[in-house]
């Protein structure tokens, strides 16, 4: 769980650097979506890298929702008969998220596939260009708040993520490294949610045409 | 004091077991929390009812005997144990609801004693140093670098009292047997068989049907000895230096 976790976060690192290609305009953006179809060519065929990527991706995820499913089914085993009173205000409320908030995480990846990667889904008219589409979409208000919601849902996942995965990897070993993890699963989130929200609000406001 | 207690009452492992209201009057302050048990069971024996079962043995933090949840925490509102947990915790009138450990692996007996053995099959199974026997060795025939006869000696601290588990939202004795890993792993001692005893340990405590660790925290938040998380990180360490998984 804690090694495809930590395969989702360098995607979505790459998908983020990606996604900031637009703020240099559409052409740029567009050269680039070209590129990851291209790249290798000619000893790799067309879309080939891309593919490998994608195989690779839908394998981690797999593994992450068979692992958190298993431990789901553990807990769940572990205490047959509940507590009457739950503490009040236990746990940290996007810790408490995992379960329920990664699956909804995996609800928006669906719908993000079928809007932007099969455009079965339109915010309005068929655009022929990656950016066009992306332009379009984040030139509503509502398109924008949709990807916020998932995006906030996104960092709540990697606040909790980035600390369990260290913990599962055996990287928090004393009291200083507890501090030093939650310090880089906060800064890694921050990166990240940010990175991702700055391309639709610079979108909304103008800012790209 | 006059409290209002909501007591799960269960005459044996078979019964299904129900929450009980008794109200209680004239509990000093300055009683510790099973006292305060002491004299509702008083009352209830001159009234001809069952007393409320309950486990308690040195009464002083340091047995790992007493604990029950009380008002949804593993030992109380304080960081300590059931019987160091005093009436000035609460306030005259309060409403307590007190219940046992929940968990599987730790079946209700009676009322509020729950069988924590599974605990000692966990130790059983590698939780201990194999050591010639004969006359006590000299304290510095082997020397121990200070940082780490700290460390051994903080995990060491753990009493086995099962908040842990109770606390956890997953039922997970992590925290428990991370302690006991960090107590004999960080000890020269304690080398020869570090790696077999991690994957024991760890074989034998998902065989007896605790739940794994999601890393949550409520444990060590609940741990009258203030185990901290990172010896659950450092169980995680050892699995992996000891190839679990590859085997």
């Amino acid at each position: 769980m804690a090694v495809t976790g930590l395969l989702f976060i360098g995607f979505l690192l790459v998908h983020m650097y990606g996604n900031l290609m637009i703020l240099l305009g559409p052409e740029a953006f567009d050269e680039y979506a070209e590129h990851i179809r291209t790249v290798g060519e000619p000893m790799i065929p067309e879309k080939g890298v891309l593919w490998v990527l994608r195989i690779g991706l839908l394998a981690s995820l797999v593994l992450h929702v068979w692992s958190a499913v298993t431990l789901w089914g553990r807990a769940g085993k572990a205490r047959t008969t509940r507590y009457v009173m739950k503490r009040p205000g236990y746990g940290n409320f996007y810790a408490k998220a995992m379960r329920w908030g990664g699956l909804a995480i995996l609800l928006f990846v669906i719908f993000h596939l079928l809007h932007l990667t099969t455009h079965t889904i339109t915010f309005g008219e068929p655009e022929p260009t990656p950016a066009g589409r992306v332009l379009e979409s984040f030139s509503q208000w509502w398109g924008v708040l949709i990807y916020v919601v998932a995006m906030v849902a996104v960092g709540m996942h990697l606040l909790h993520g980035i600390w369990g995965a260290c913990m599962t990897l055996g990287l928090n070993t004393s009291l200083k490294r507890a501090e030093q993890i939650r310090f880089v699963s906060i800064l890694v989130s921050t990166i990240i949610v940010v990175g991702f929200l700055i391309p639709p609000f610079a979108i909304l406001l103008g800012l790209v045409k | 004091m006059k409290l209002a207690l909501k007591i799960w009452r269960q005459d044996g492992p078979k019964d299904p077991g129900r929450m009980t209201r008794y109200d209680i009057d004239g509990v000093s302050e300055d009683s510790s929390f099973l006292e305060m048990l002491d004299l509702l069971n008083e009352q209830l024996i001159a009234k001809g009812e069952e007393p409320v079962a309950f486990d308690s043995d040195c009464r002083e933090g340091i047995c790992g005997m007493c604990g029950v949840v009380i008002n949804g925490e593993a030992h109380g509102p304080e960081r300590t144990t059931t019987c160091q947990l005093h009436m000035r915790s609460f306030k005259d009138g309060d409403e307590i609801v007190i219940e046992p450990w929940r968990a599987d692996p730790f079946p209700v007996i009676k009322d509020l004693v729950v069988d924590r053995s599974a605990f000692d099959r966990i130790i059983q199974a590698g939780g201990f140093i194999s050591a010639n026997t004969g006359s006590a060795p000299d304290a510095h025939a082997t020397p121990v670098p200070k940082d780490d006869a700290d460390r051994a000696f903080m995990a060491a601290e753990c009493i086995g009292c099962g908040a842990c588990v109770a606390a956890c939202p997953n039922g997970s004795g992590s925290l428990f047997m991370g302690a006991k890993i960090t107590h004999l792993g960080e000890l020269p001692q304690g080398q020869p068989e570090r790696d077999a005893r991690v994957i024991a340990m760890t074989e034998e405590h998902d065989h007896l049907g605790f739940g794994g660790c999601t890393n949550l925290g409520e444990c060590t938040r609940a741990c009258p000895k203030g185990i901290p998380l990172n010896v659950i990180s450092q169980m995680n360490a050892d699995l992996r230096h000891a190839g679990y998984g590859r085997r």
